[in-house]
This record gives structure tokens, sequence and C-alpha cells, in this order.
């Protein structure tokens, strides 16, 4: 690896740090990213799917996931995770995700992880190749590139700190604060710096001077680099050593701050935990005249640190090793922007025609299209384009549950409705009203239990035994007169159908071994057609590769018994109409239906 | 800081309440007290369980994190010869100890409060060991020695062997190289009980989260005895989140012979406890001309270095650098006036001594998101109740800081002083962090 982070590098962001997160897009919409740098969001403990954030003046939706492995499924690309959870829960973070793999580098802000973990963790990822930032940093930057979380302050400070683009700088400092600082340093008297790692403030830290500076001397945007040590460690030694064997060869200007330690013998810890010298080499003279001495540009004092960056640069500008960086354009971040209270992400009417998840109307209307109402349908509440068979499966569920006479009590109320002088609107919502757990709810159920089952592997005996503990028949068996040997001929073209055109139906396969139970209790006991429906429906959804999470989100959410409900309005819009074309009167029930036992009411 | 010291009374008590998870087989009678006078020795000797303190010949020694007792004659095992104290002595020479003031050879110096009594063990010098475990660069480094004692640091590349522990070593592993590296002259009959002994030591060690454990010397007495002689321990307190069953209430103690936190360095400790931002102060000396108020614990840093260069240049001393401290993490505006007016308060004490100008450095790097006005304005509350006393103490300030909203931040503080008739000069970003140091001290 010899760059950290490209244009292209996208991240999950542990933890749902919302200023954070909005400040990476606002970088990333400034330097003109192609894509977002933050691809997920792991919030274990929120129940909302996406979070929202500006992108310049617009909005994007972020999504959120329960865990790390659930955002790396969705979001193989990203390769960098910025781990922003507590001490107490970093380290597992950490572990959980090298375990996971797909991680080039992982940055760790917490400070005061458990000294054993940090190392345990330090030491994992190291043997798996990835490269840790932190523990206790605000992290790392690639100019123009790729930003992490609140380095670099507020955008104004990064476009005049010249963060908004590569210069020829690499910069590694321990401490966070000083990062900043540094690059206005280096923004002021060279032209800024094209990658800089602040590798954070712990004792034990994942990636230290020497990984970072071996990286950045094989980049080649990098042409000379700036250290900022501090007092304790031997870190700085390892640079002294590069540069003594070749492994780095690019100029290199150094300090190291708490030179004043040597005034106080003991007691007073200035700065970070790692900084406390325990041997006089780890004191900050000791080490800033080592390095001297190494060839590094050591500057008289951390005061004379800008003079001492500004003579390198203007010598290797004046020796053509740098050249002039000419300034990028960049996208401005309005000051003012709206949060907006509706999202839609199914249709988009603001264009010259309408579109159906991305589709204009006119491309799926017209019987020239190729597209029924079951691509409709696709595309408008799953916003994916289902295959022919998957569509033409949906259209004959809609055909199928279109009607089922006058008596089944949806359609009566429809019917008594439209009797009583009301309009088709208010006759339709009536009779839809009574779709629910008694009526047309059958495929829910059946979908839900079935599957429950099945992910179970309950053996069709263990399956009943289950629902007799539920206390519930089993949706979607029985009817009262098919059997077996009279079947329901809606059933067995659904069934055909789906041998014929579904790759598989491993659900109401096991829907039919439970069948042959129930049928040999009780002849019709049989699979109905809201059972058949709502398990042909799972199959489909499996076959089309939703998973099993997907699958179950449908069903709680009601999908299934919108099938039902779009085919039987077309039922009950026939039977308002039906009784409007009679001028049928009033309806009122006969007295004579009705069982009348009235006791006088009870005084208390 | 990660590490931080115990008495060693509280790290003997940690071993006896593991003791048989660990140390199963072997013997650790865990007899030993703290005191912090000799009244208190003497009503403890009248507890149940303390009988010993009364039967028993005694060994007094201070336990205030101090090593080389020995050396410096602060153990009391013989009043005429080794294991006559009794309580009575024990208690006159605790009570001696406390009434003065004690100088240590290394110079520290300070009053004696809190002492460790606990039984004499006779026994032979080539009883004692030496074991001790720390973490030297990554790895795990577990040190023993068939030679215990205040001479085994003398001649410690000879009489010591190491065991380096990489934190992925298997316990197996672990183990097998322990017993590699047994030291040789430990008697063949010590030779199994040694083993055993150290691997079970360094995984207490490592179970414990302990930064640094040493007994010198541990002596193996006769029916597998161990008597635990001096004990030296440091915690890794980050570890406390994971271990508050485990380590209990632990105190971890200031150094001897560091001077008591003033009352305003306590203070401060306290609101830095309860805050979620960082507040930190130490006073260096109080009598000093220059005071800071910096932002960020790197910052506060280069400025020090910073002050210390440039007094030093300029006919100054490190001793004009009054205190050393921070304030950062996004404090509140009333954390930031407490912290201003303590500062104010410390600095308006005492006039200076050479008829000098007092300097209040308000410096900060660039912050990354603290809201830089918003912090100004405690410094500004503070400002209009102190202006008079800042006056009269000739008071310069100087104030560098960028971030977010540091231009209001500036403006702010620049109109807030020259309203009050303060003297003041604002810098921002375009000037480098600590050239208002130079500003205020170059002549």
């Amino acid at each position: 690896m010899e760059k950290l982070y490209t244009k292209d590098t996208q991240a999950i962001f542990w933890n749902n740090n919302k200023t954070a997160i909005q400040r990476m897009l606002d970088y990333d919409y400034t330097i003109q990213r192609k894509t977002p740098s933050v691809a997920a969001i792991v919030a274990p403990t929120s129940g909302n799917k996406f979070e929202k954030f500006f992108y310049g003046p617009d909005e994007v939706m972020i999504p959120l996931y329960k865990s790390t492995a659930a955002a790396k499924k969705e979001h193989a690309n990203a390769d960098v995770l910025l781990n922003f959870a507590s001490f107490r829960t970093a380290y597992d973070v950490t572990m959980e995700a090298v375990e996971l793999g797909g991680f080039s580098s992982i940055m760790v802000t917490a400070e005061g992880i458990p000294e054993r973990l940090a190392r345990k963790m330090n030491n994992t990822a190291r043997n798996a190749g990835v490269t840790v930032i932190g523990p206790a940093t605000v992290g790392a930057i690639a100019p123009g590139a790729f930003k992490i979380a609140n380095i670099g302050g507020t955008i104004e400070n990064i476009v005049n700190s010249k963060l908004h683009r590569a210069g020829s700088c690499g910069l590694v400092t321990r401490s966070g604060g000083l990062f900043n600082e540094l690059s206005n340093i280096i923004a002021i008297n060279a032209d800024g710096i094209a990658e800089g790692v602040a590798i954070g403030g712990d004792r034990f830290v994942g990636s230290v001077f020497i990984d970072n500076m071996l990286r950045m001397e094989k980049n080649p945007e990098v042409k000379y680099m700036v250290l900022l040590g501090e007092v304790g460690g031997t870190e700085e030694y390892k640079i002294i050593e590069a540069i003594k064997n070749g492994q780095i060869k690019k100029p290199v200007i150094a300090w190291c701050i708490g030179t004043i330690a040597k005034h106080f013998s003991t007691g007073v810890q200035f700065g970070h935990a790692g900084a406390s010298a325990n041997a006089e080499a780890e004191t900050a003279a000791a080490k800033n005249s080592a390095m001297a001495e190494a060839g590094i540009y050591v500057p008289s004092s951390f005061n004379d640190l800008p003079a001492t960056i500004n003579k390198v640069y203007t010598d290797m500008l004046a020796a053509g090793t740098i050249s002039e960086i000419p300034e990028p354009s960049m996208s401005l971040v309005p000051k003012v922007r709206r949060s907006k209270e509706f999202i839609c992400t199914i249709s988009d009417d603001r264009g010259e025609e309408c579109t159906y998840a991305g589709f204009p109307i006119s491309s799926v209307a017209t019987p020239d299209t190729g597209k029924g109402i079951g691509d409709v349908i696709s595309l408008l509440w799953f916003k994916k384009q289902y295959p022919k068979w998957a569509t033409d499966f949906i259209e004959t569920v809609i055909k199928t549950v279109a009607d089922h006479g006058p008596a089944v009590s949806g359609a009566h109320n429809a019917k008594v409705t439209a009797r009583a002088g009301k309009s088709v609107v208010e006759s339709l919502v009536t009779g839809l009203l009574t779709i629910g757990p008694r009526f047309g709810g059958a495929i829910d159920g059946a979908a839900k239990y079935f599957k429950h089952a099945d992910d179970n592997n309950l053996d069709p005996k263990a399956f009943l035994k289950y629902m007799k503990g539920e206390g519930v028949p089993i949706p979607g068996i029985g009817h009262r007169i098919k059997s077996l040997k009279n079947p329901d001929l809606r059933v067995t073209g659904l069934m055909n159908y789906a041998a014929e055109h579904f790759p598989a139906t491993p659900l109401l396969d096991y829907a039919r071994t439970v069948e042959a139970l129930t049928t040999s209790k009780k002849e019709n006991l049989i699979l109905n057609v809201d059972g058949t429906i709502g398990i042909l429906m799972v199959d489909m959804w499996r076959a089309l590769g939703y998973s099993e999470n997907e699958i179950n989100e449908f069903i709680e959410s009601g999908t299934l018994n919108a099938f039902f409900i779009v085919g039987r309005s077309i039922g009950f819009i026939g039977h308002v109409l039906d009784e409007k074309r009679l001028a049928m009167p009033m309806y009122r029930h006969p007295m004579d239906d009705i069982l009348y036992d009235v006791p006088e009411a009870e005084k208390l | 800081m990660a590490q931080k010291a115990i008495r060693e009374y509280d790290g003997k008590a940690l071993f006896s309440k593991q003791w048989e998870n660990y140390f199963s087989g072997f013997h650790y009678g865990f007899k030993s007290v703290l005191v912090t006078s000799g009244a208190e020795l003497l009503a403890k000797a009248e507890e149940h369980g303390f009988e010993w303190l009364k039967q028993e010949a005694l060994v007094a020694k201070p336990d205030m994190l101090f090593g080389k007792r020995g050396k410096n004659d602060l153990v009391l095992f013989k009043t005429n010869k080794p294991g006559d104290v009794t309580l009575a002595d024990a208690a006159k020479w605790i009570d001696e100890k406390i009434s003065h003031t004690t100088t240590l050879l290394t110079g520290q110096h300070g009053t004696l409060s809190h002492f460790i009594i606990e039984p004499f063990t006779p026994h032979s010098q080539e009883q004692e060991y030496y074991i001790s475990a720390t973490c030297v660069g990554e790895d795990d480094v577990l040190y023993m020695s068939a030679e215990g004692g205040m001479e085994v640091e003398e001649g410690w590349d000879e009489k010591v062997n190491e065991v380096v522990i990489p934190i992925d070593m298997s316990d197996a592993d672990m183990e097998h190289a322990v017993r590699a590296n047994i030291p040789a002259d430990i008697p063949a009959q010590d030779k199994a009980k040694f083993e055993s002994f150290a691997i079970a030591f360094f995984k207490f060690y490592r179970d414990m989260n302990f930064a640094y454990l040493e007994i010198n010397p541990i002596v193996m007495l006769d029916n597998n005895e161990m008597a635990i002689l001096d004990l030296v321990a440091r915690l890794d307190d980050t570890a406390g989140f994971l271990m508050k069953d485990t380590w209990g209430e632990i105190e971890y103690p200031t150094a001897f012979g560091m001077e008591d936190q003033s009352p305003e360095e306590k203070a401060i400790a306290e609101a830095d406890s309860k805050s979620g931002a960082s507040l930190k102060l130490t006073i260096l000396s109080p009598m000093g001309r220059v005071w800071t108020m910096v932002a960020g614990g790197g910052a506060s840093v280069v400025y020090a270095d910073t002050i210390a260069d440039f007094a030093e240049a300029n006919g100054g001393s490190i001793a004009d650098l009054a205190n050393y401290g921070e304030y950062s993490g996004g404090p509140t505006t009333s954390e930031t006036k407490f912290y201003a007016d303590t500062i104010i308060d410390l600095m308006t004490r005492h006039k200076d001594p050479k008829g000098e100008d007092k300097i209040m450095i308000i410096g900060g790097a660039i912050a990354n998101f603290t809201d830089v006005a918003k912090t100004f304005t405690g410094i500004i509350q503070s400002f209009e109740e102190n202006a008079e006393k800042m006056k009269e103490h000739n008071t310069k300030i100087y104030v560098r800081r960028g971030g977010p909203n540091y231009e209001k931040g500036l403006k702010d503080i620049k109109e807030a002083a020259d309203r009050l008739g303060l003297s003041i000069e604002v810098y921002g970003p375009e000037t480098h962090v600590t050239d208002i140091v130079r500003m205020a001290l170059e002549k």
C-alpha cells in the first residue's frame, strides 16, 4: 500500500456520530468526490435504517446497520473502518473487524483502552496486515481524497490550511490538536500536505511513525516529510535507523516536543499518556540532537519549525524536486441548508416525465413496452426490475384474489355501504377496512408461520405441535369444501405455474409435507389459496436473492396483505358498481335473522 | 496517565484475594496491616484476627511508593538484634517517624504517613529469590533471579534471567519459555517449585492488568510457605472498568515528596472528573510571572517548551513559568470561567519580586471541533470580574487561537479587554502558534 487513502476510498463509520460524518461529507462535496466517503454507519442500538446528511445543498441517506458484519456484507468495497466506539467497546469492535476481513485500515479514536487489550488489538491487526491508526487519535487525511471525521477542523480551516488538495509533505504527529497546527504551518510555509496521520497519544498505538513514514517514502506525491514527536518512547530512533540504512531517502524535518520536561525531575506529566521519559534517550532533547546528527532537519526550537519547513521547501522548489501545485476547482458548501421533511425513494416527478424507480411512465405503460402491472409493482413497491417469471406470478396472484363472491364479509360490507347511497371510494374503503387477521390475513400468517417452521427446521409434526402451543390454527391450511380429492383449481394453477417457472420452491415443498400430515387427519385440511400465495411469495423472494431478514421485513410490514388489497379492490369495486347499476335500495337486515336476548340491566 | 503505582499493602492484599486461583499448592499468610499512626497500630492489635501483632516479632516500614527503604534506614526489624521488635516498639517508631520530615537519599523529602507492619520472617539468604514482570516495548518480560534482596540490581545482567513473552504467545509456549529460563543457580530441590510459582506469577501479573509487579525478595520457606517480603506494583488504571470487582477499592497515592496538591489544583481536578471536557492544572512556580491558559494537550506542551526557551534566553529562568495545564475537549462556558478565575486568582496573589509585568498566555492550536467563541465567553466573564486585580499586577494578555468560530472569539475577547482597560494582543492561525511567547518574552 503506497497510499493510505484514495479518492475512491469508502469507510464504514462505527457509531452514528452525526457531526463528524457531516464534516466528512462536507469535505467530500468540497473536493468533488464522486461518492460519499462514508458508505455505511454501524449503530447497534438504533432502530433506524438510515441517517440523512447534507451533500452540498442536497441531502443523501447513509444506511445504518446493527453490526459491522451486516454493514460490511452490503458494502464490501468500504475497506476503512472508523471505529468511534468508546474505550469500553473499541477493542471488541476492532477485533471483530479484523476477524471479518476486508479492511485495509482501521482508525480507533477512543482514549484509554486498557493497555493489554490495546497491545493485543494492535498485534492482531498487524499480523492480519491491517493498518491501525490510533487509538486516541483524530485520525488521518489524504488531502483531496479522503478525510477522517474531525481531522482538519472546520471546512474553512481545511481550505485555509490547503487540506483540500494534495501538497508535497508527508506529515506524522502524535498529537491531534497539533496536527491541524502543523498542517497550517506547512500550508503557510510550503505547499500543504499529501498525506497526514496523527498516530495517537496512548502508550500503545497501532501504527507508529516508522510504519507511516515508510509508506510515505513509497508515495510519489510525498516529496519530503515532517515528523512531530514527543518526549517519551524510542519511536523516533527507528526513523534515524531507517535513514541510516537507506529505507528513507526523502528529506525529513523533525521536532520532539516536551523539552520542558528536563526542568522537572519527577511527577509532572507533560502531554499524553505515551509521553513520559523513562531514560535519558527518551527525552525530547536527546531525540532532537540524535535526529539532527542523523541528517534530519531539526530546528533550534518549536518556534523555529516554520522557518525550517520553509527553507527545505524553498530549496526543493528551486532544485525542481517540487513543482508548483495547480489549485483545483472546489464546490462550495452552502452556509444555510434546510433538512427535508419528506423523503421519496420510489418515484420522481421533477423532470420532463415522471419516473417509476428511474423508468419514465411511458417506458412501462403501453403494451409495446412488454411491461405489465407486475412490472409496475416491482418498480414502485420494491424498487427493482423483477424478471418476467416473477412479475407474471405477481399478476397471477392479483387475478387469483380479485374476487370471491358477494358473501365474504368485505364484499358484503362494500355492498351494504353502496346501498346506503355512499360513493365508490367510501364503499370501497368500507370493504377494504374489513381486511385483517380474519379476512385475507391468512396470506401473511401462512408466510410467517411456515417460514418460521422452515427456518427452524421443524419437521411437520413439530410444526403442528408448535402451532398448538401458539393456540392458533395453521394459517393457510383448510378449506370449507375442497379436499385433496376435490382440489381447489386456483391452488393447482399457482402450484403448476411455480413448478414450471420458479427456479426452486423450497418453502412450498416443505408446506406440502405439512399438508400431507394435516390431510391424513382430516380430508379438507389442504393447503388453501391464501397459504399457497403466502408461501410462494417467500419462495419468489428467496429465488430473487433477498436475504431472510429482508423477507421477514416484507412479511412484518404487511407487503403480502398489500397484494390481497390490490387484487380484492378490483372485486370490491365490481360489487359497488353492481349495486349502483341495480339501483338497490337501502339495506335493512331482517329482524327474524337476529337472536334477541336482552335482560334488564342489573343495578350496581 | 495509564500506569499508577499502588501501595505494597494493596498489592499484597490482591495477591491474598487471588491466591487460591493462581498459587494453589503454595501457602501465603497475608499477615499485613497498613496504619498511619502508632495508636492506630495498637488499636488494630486488639481486633480479632490480628492477635499476631502482639504475639510475633514485627517488621515496620513506610508504604509510600518509594523503594530502597533498607538503604534509607527506614525498615524497623530490630531494636537490639534482628527479630526483637515488639508491637510497642513499632508503634513508638511510627510515631517518631511521622513527627518530622524525612529526606531520602534521592533528595525527595516529605512527611511519612503510611506504614506497613508485618511479622518478622526468619530465613536464610539462600531462600530469597527475585521475580518481576513488566512490559518492555511491545512485549511482556518476566525477570527471575536466584538472588533476592537489595543486591540484585548490582550485577543485574549476570544475575537475572529474562523471558520475553509476546502478547500473542500461547500459555503452553509461555510456560515452556519460563521453564527453559529458570536461573541455573536455583537449587535443584527448589527448581520445580520456583518454576510453577514463576508461571503462576506471570499469569497473575497478566490477568490482574499490572503494568509492573516486582517481589524482591520472595522467600520460599518449608512446606510451600511463601513470604512476600517486599513488593512494588503499578496497575494499568485504564483497565479499571474491567477490573472493578477484582481490584476492589484501590487507592492511587501521590508519590512521596510530591508536595500535596494545592486547593486550586484539587478544585480543577475535581471539576475535570465531573466534566466531559479535560481540565488540568499543575502549579510549577507560584511566584512565576508567566501564567498559561492553553487549550489542548499537545499545545500546552509546546507553550511550556517555548516559555522555558525564551525565559532562559532573555535573562529569566524556568521559575518564570508559573503553571502547566490545559482546558480542552469542548468545556462549557462556566467550566472555562472557573478555570480562568482560578488562574487569574493565583496570578494576582503575589507582586512580581522584580517588579515586572505579569504575562497571561491564552494559547491554543487550531481546534478540531471546540467552539472558540463559546469558550472565550467564559474567559471574558472572568476578565469582567477580575479586571481590577489584573491591572494592579500589570497583566499583559497574549491570545492566539484558531478553529471553529475563532474570528468571533478573537473579536469578542479583544473588545472585552479594551472595554475593561486590559492590555491585550490577539492573533489567529496566520500567526505561528507559539509566536506570542516570543512577543511576550523577547526583549
